[in-house]
């Protein structure tokens, strides 16, 4: 299952639910949620722990927009709005963590 | 493999729409064909033929109808949501039609996947 | 297509508290709908979703509609599965008991499982 995150960890409780109740699969960090991506924030080793049980990508254009696309935390994937249509056409189902 | 989108915040005061609108144009230029895509909530502001935006921004409105033409691709508003917040027939932009909510139900049946874009 | 394969397991993942905005109401009216096309459908309450099952809402004083009873109208329309999580409930100092329906409460790794076995999730 693809699970799609919108906002930033540091202020929402959006990424803590969907890493807390989903076991795994594939986790997209759009929007805001993209700050999860930066190496160096408070969230990091939560997401460093999470990135053992998920393959996690990070959407380029909202990086790039955000001004965060360099430092990334190692591991996690890149794509592009091309990228998210394969992840969601490869996952049997998808949810957005709104 | 046939997608079904569901848009569930307005134009402008959040990402949802530009999100959606693009992640629309990479599953069309991936080959693949867009069901439907339903506007809820405050996404029903997406269909305001009443907008306008400054004109060094993106016109997020005039984008959809255009993908509509373009492509054929079903921009089916809320009936229900839209009355709620003051879309109707007489303000709806080209491209949009006003239905009910089984339209989102009838997505979600008919489409290989479903993909929500909201707050 | 057979009537077993048009059937599609429908999840409704609610974690937005009532009142404070309109999705938990406007959820309520998606599933509602729902329940006319015959889908196996299953409603989730996680976080402050749980909230919105909250006994003795009172919504006079606010001048809003409160749509609370119609959670217990649900078994009306054949939607039975209701489920909680039971991390999101202790969390907030609550217990079955709290709630306006019958659901099964389930933990966090039992929830997680039951939502990849779903075709289609919706988000509120």
């Amino acid at each position: 299952m693809l699970h799609i995150v919108n906002k930033s960890p540091l202020g929402h409780a959006a990424l803590d639910s969907c890493l807390r109740v989903a076991q795994g699969g594939d986790l997209l960090l759009i929007e805001d949620a993209v700050y999860a991506a930066s190496a160096g924030t408070l969230f990091e080793p939560l997401m460093k722990d999470a990135l053992k049980r998920f393959k996690v990508y990070a959407l380029q254009p909202d990086l790039e927009a955000r001004g965060v696309a360099a430092h990334l935390i190692e591991g996690i994937a890149v794509v592009d709005y091309g990228g998210f249509v394969d992840l969601v056409t490869q996952n049997k189902t998808c949810q957005s963590w709104l | 493999m046939k997608f079904g989108i569901v848009v569930n915040e307005g134009p402008y005061q959040h990402q949802a729409s530009d999100s959606a609108y693009l992640f629309c144009k990479a599953v069309l230029e991936k080959g693949h064909e867009i069901f439907r895509v339903f506007f809820y909530h405050d996404g029903v502001n997406n269909a305001s033929r009443l907008t306008e935006p400054p004109q060094d921004d993106r016109n997020i409105v005039a984008r959809w109808s255009k993908l509509a033409e373009d492509h054929g691709v079903d921009l089916v508003v809320c009936v229900a949501a839209a009355l709620r917040r003051g879309i109707k027939e007489e303000n709806l932009a080209p491209g949009f039609r006003i239905s009910g909510l089984g339209q989102l139900v009838e997505a979600g049946i008919q489409a290989d996947r479903l993909v929500t874009f909201g707050d | 297509m057979s009537e077993e394969s048009s059937i599609k397991k429908f999840m409704f993942v609610n974690r937005k508290p009532p009142h404070g905005t309109i999705y938990a109401l406007e959820s309520l009216e998606v599933v509602l709908i729902t329940a006319a096309f015959d889908q196996d459908v299953s409603l989730v309450f996680l976080d402050d979703g749980v909230f919105q099952l909250r006994k003795g809402q009172q919504t006079k004083g606010i001048e809003t509609k409160n749509f609370s009873p119609t959670y217990r109208a649900l078994d009306g329309y054949d939607i039975e599965k209701l489920y909680v999580e039971k991390e999101s409930l202790d969390a907030r100092g609550l217990t079955e008991d709290d709630l306006l329906v019958d659901v099964m409460v389930l933990d966090r790794k039992a929830l997680g499982a039951l939502m990849d076995e779903q075709d289609v999730v919706l988000s509120f």
